[in-house]
């Protein structure tokens, strides 16, 4: 178990540094200059050279990194070009929002695919599965940004049923939550749907009936522990797309997380910050793997991790 | 006369009546169960008997209302205690399903849930229908598992299905169906998927529990050794239809119709194979010299030393030109990790020598030739047959890879191969699905020839196909290897098939093998432990050969082929008590 967790966490620190290496030389790549954007339109070019040397950015790449690397190692995630104050402060006052709405969100997303995915099993080939999973279909294909304006008019601005956004109490997080919830739990519904008309074949399937139980026993007790199995390890792969919403649906709806950062950030070519976001959401996804990795023994008697 | 149909309503529990079973709607509709009727009785066993599509699962699921959406049953009822059971509703069934009719299936391996322990499976049959709740659930369970004789009762109610063997799992599917002591047992080919050691120990419990509960029981099965066993009363279906029903002595004495007449006489029966002649004379055409396959295992902690798996230990061999060695063996015992080793599909410790020459090492070129001579044809013909590739296609490809051959010259040769294993030449266009198993089998037969090989390994090739059609299929192998002068080594678990086959038989038991000699040596005079024991098991279709398999009902703990890297096992060594007949000590 030790020995599992040292090894995870070795490949996990390879591939924060993969992932560092990639965004920091993707931003070194894009024509904007961030020593332009901070100095302002009428500044003049010695000015922008100034503040170019002052941030290190006329030094060559590799040395740009390893020094962003160095103070990594010390964690520093150096300071935001346009804020002025430490990244790590700026990631560090908003991730509790952050979290917030990416619990609310993924309980979403499962309790909104499960339901519906177990639905469409049940009623297979019937007109509810194919209505459920063009819905499903719908839903993983809308672009973020206009679904989430779209609800945000109709149940807050029409409807007036939930603040007009910003952050506050579980009024406030419902209605991102839902977004959330409603735009991913396809990949899920679809998932569950066919991993559960496979389980109905199973042969303990049967055997469960042909012991007298219940249906509701048979499908709750003997179908649905079989059947969501898969999908735990896909919550941890998923994260990574959830982070995705997120940045959309945080600005659209006020919600002050990293998310919103990440956007603010972007728009303004503040690297440290981008970067910053890029390590922490990277970290997010390991960590979330890591966790179904290690919750599937507890539910899947089968899968030992001494042997895997 | 009326006076005894009187009796014998009176003591019927169970009766089917006329029962018809359909599938699809409208003009697709296909009766696949007609005329249906049987009656059970307290204590007494009858036996459904039949081959593949004779309807005979579907009539079980009928009975215990679990039949699949698609089939229904326009006709008939079944009575179950003065219920109609076709009728009753849904809810009624429940109560009735596991209570008073509990059913037994075919796949031990996956008929239990693998995230349930097997305490919890157990347990629940007992709460559901109320026969005892709390610690009364779990003592109750306790109580079944040891009836079924399982060892260790405590620690197998905490284990899970994957931790338990085919025919431990199978002992907790009866224990979970006789917990409620039901008054109808149904059980749909309960042994077919076991070892035949395992399957005489099964059913024995079952004779066993029948006895003490006084049970009624449904034995669904293929086998007539099984039939013979178990049956007081059989009923032979074949496409959906009965032709015969008749008490098991009458059956098997004076069987009336014409179809149980051919079922019977294809089934091969241990002990009435005719004579063979030896080949030991003819020249030897592989040598095999202390085979091994070992396979490692990952280390479980840091600086222990690494353990391995010894499939296959020190197994040695000659197979003469023109000669059949039965390899036989139980589940696990390494005879197909044999098979595969002989033709480099893994990697193996010793030496096997084709023609003289050595097969150990070969890589290339060098394999790709030694492979003309050597070829398998493997257990399931319904996975050994790309689904995707034309018979043309299948068979043909061979003759590509090896020889180049252009594409009329391949169909002129596709078309004679198909036409020796007694196909029409013209099916060559066609794809596997439209082939029934048996001739799917003789498709990968075929291919088999194509390049005229000196050996061909055949790894249980009859083992998935009906009584009927093997019979076949052997006779099919028997005729090609008088007209090639071919070598078989034949790997089966089935002993008449081996007895009607094969020239010499050697009897692998953990990776060894622990007798070898002549057909006649091992299997009719029989000196190792475990050959005995085997031959014990077989059960035999013919009146009156009931076996006590009390004997056999002891857990015969077979050693872990587990073992160190650097483990050194003690040599083996074999006393001949006949000429050609070797026996380990």
């Amino acid at each position: 178990m030790i020995w599992f967790i040292t090894k995870r966490i070795a490949y996990a620190m390879l591939i924060l540094l993969g992932v560092s290496f990639i965004t920091y030389l993707l931003l070194y790549l894009i024509p904007a200059d961030p020593a332009r954007q901070i100095a302002g339109r009428s500044a003049t070019a010695e000015v922008v050279a100034n503040i170019r040397h002052q941030l290190g950015l006329d030094l060559p790449f590799y040395q740009q990194y390893l020094r962003y690397l160095g103070n990594l190692l010390q964690g520093d995630l150096g300071r935001s070009y346009v804020q002025r104050s430490e990244v790590a402060a700026l990631i560090g006052s908003r991730l509790g929002a952050t979290l917030q709405l990416m619990a609310a969100g993924i309980a979403c997303e499962l309790v909104i695919g499960i339901a519906l995915g177990m639905l469409a099993a049940l009623k297979r080939d019937s007109a509810i599965d194919r209505l459920l999973m063009a819905f499903s279909f719908i839903g993983v294909s809308s672009p973020h940004f206009i679904a989430a304006m779209l609800l945000l008019y109709v149940f807050a601005v029409k409807l007036a049923w939930f603040p007009m956004g910003g952050y506050g109490g579980v009024s406030h997080l419902l209605l991102p939550a839902i977004t959330l919830g409603l735009l991913g739990s396809g990949w899920y519904s679809r998932m569950v749907r066919s991993s559960m008309i496979e389980v109905l074949h199973q042969d303990f399937i049967r055997t469960a009936r042909a012991k007298g139980l219940t249906r509701a026993r048979v499908i709750l007790r003997h179908v649905l522990p079989n059947a969501i199995t898969p999908v735990i390890p896909m919550i941890g792969i998923d994260i990574g797309i959830f982070m995705g919403g997120l940045v959309v649906v945080e600005s659209v709806f006020g919600w002050p997380g990293i998310g919103q950062l990440a956007w603010q950030a972007i728009q303004q070519v503040d690297i440290p910050v981008i970067v910053g976001v890029t390590t922490v959401s990277a970290v997010a996804i390991i960590v979330g793997n890591l966790l179904a990795d290690l919750i599937i023994p507890f539910i899947d008697p089968r899968i030992d991790i001494r042997k895997s | 006369m009326s006076v005894q149909t009187e009796q014998e309503a009176a003591r019927s529990l169970l009766s089917v009546e006329r029962l018809a079973i359909e599938f699809g709607h409208g003009a697709r509709r296909r009766r696949v169960v007609d005329e249906l009727s049987f009656t059970l009785q307290s204590g007494r066993t009858l036996c459904i008997a039949g081959e593949s599509g004779s309807g005979k699962s579907l009539s079980a699921l009928a009975i215990m209302g679990l039949l699949p959406r698609a089939a229904a049953t326009p006709s008939g009822a079944i009575l179950f205690k003065d219920q109609e059971l076709l009728s009753l509703p849904e809810r009624h069934m429940q109560r009735l399903r596991g209570r008073e009719i509990a059913m037994i299936f075919q796949e031990p391996m996956t008929s239990l849930n693998p995230m349930m322990s097997i305490g919890q499976q157990l347990e629940e049959t007992a709460r559901r229908h109320r026969i005892a709740a709390g610690s009364g659930a779990h003592q109750r369970a306790r109580e079944m598992l040891e009836a079924v004789r399982v060892p260790h009762v405590e620690r197998r109610l905490k284990q899970y299905p994957h931790e338990l063997s085919g025919g431990m799992r199978q002992r907790v599917m009866i224990a979970m169906a006789m917990l409620t002591n039901p008054k109808v047992l149904i059980a749909d080919e309960p042994t077919t998927a076991l070892d035949v050691t395992i399957q005489a120990q099964i059913l024995e419990l079952m004779r066993d529990l029948q006895r003490e509960f006084n049970t009624a029981m449904l034995l669904i099965t293929h086998d007539m050794g099984v039939v013979a066993e178990m049956a007081d009363e059989v009923v032979v279906m074949n496409q959906g239809v009965v032709e015969e029903q008749a008490p098991l002595r009458q059956l098997f004495t004076h069987p009336k119709a014409s179809y149980t007449q051919k079922l019977l006489a294809a089934v091969p029966r241990l002990g009435t194979a005719g004579p063979l002649a030896s080949k030991t004379e003819r020249p030897v055409v592989l040598e095999v010299d202390d085979l091994k396959v070992r396979f490692p295992l990952r280390r479980e902690r840091l600086f222990t030393t690494p353990k391995e798996v010894r499939a296959v230990e020190g197994v040695s061999f000659r197979l003469h030109q023109g000669e059949t060695l039965g390899i036989v063996g139980e589940s696990g015992c390494g005879k197909s990790t044999t098979g595969k080793a002989l033709m480099n599909m893994l990697a193996f410790e010793g030496s096997a020598r084709l023609n003289g020459q050595e097969l150990n090492g070969l890589k290339g070129e060098a394999l790709k030739a030694v492979r003309r001579d050597i070829q398998m044809i493997f257990q399931d013909p319904f996975a050994a047959l790309n689904p995707r590739k034309s018979i043309l296609e299948l068979v043909g490809e061979p003759l590509l890879i090896h020889h180049r051959l252009a594409l009329h010259e391949r169909e002129e040769r596709v078309a004679a191969l198909l036409e020796q294993v007694g196909l029409p030449g013209d099916t060559m266009r066609r794809y596997p699905h439209q082939f029934s198993g048996g001739q799917r089998q003789r498709i990968c037969i075929a291919r088999a020839l194509a390049l005229k090989p000196k050996v061909i390994i055949a790894d249980e090739p009859v083992s998935a196909l009906d009584v009927s059609v093997q019979a076949q299929v052997l006779e099919l192998l028997e005729t090609l290897q008088r007209q090639y002068d071919l070598s078989y080594l034949f790997i089966s678990h089935d002993m008449a098939v081996v007895e009607r086959l094969c020239h010499r038989v050697a009897v692998m038991y953990s990776g060894q093998i622990v007798e070898i000699g002549s057909r006649d040596q091992v299997l009719h005079d029989p000196q190792h432990a475990y050959t005995r024991r085997l031959l014990a098991a077989v059960p035999v279709p013919e009146m009156d050969s009931r076996r006590d398999f009390k004997a056999l009902l002891e857990a015969f703990e077979s050693p872990n082929p587990i073992k160190p890297h650097d483990y050194i096992a003690p040599a083996q060594c074999y006393i001949e008590p006949n000429a050609g007949h070797f026996v380990a000590v």
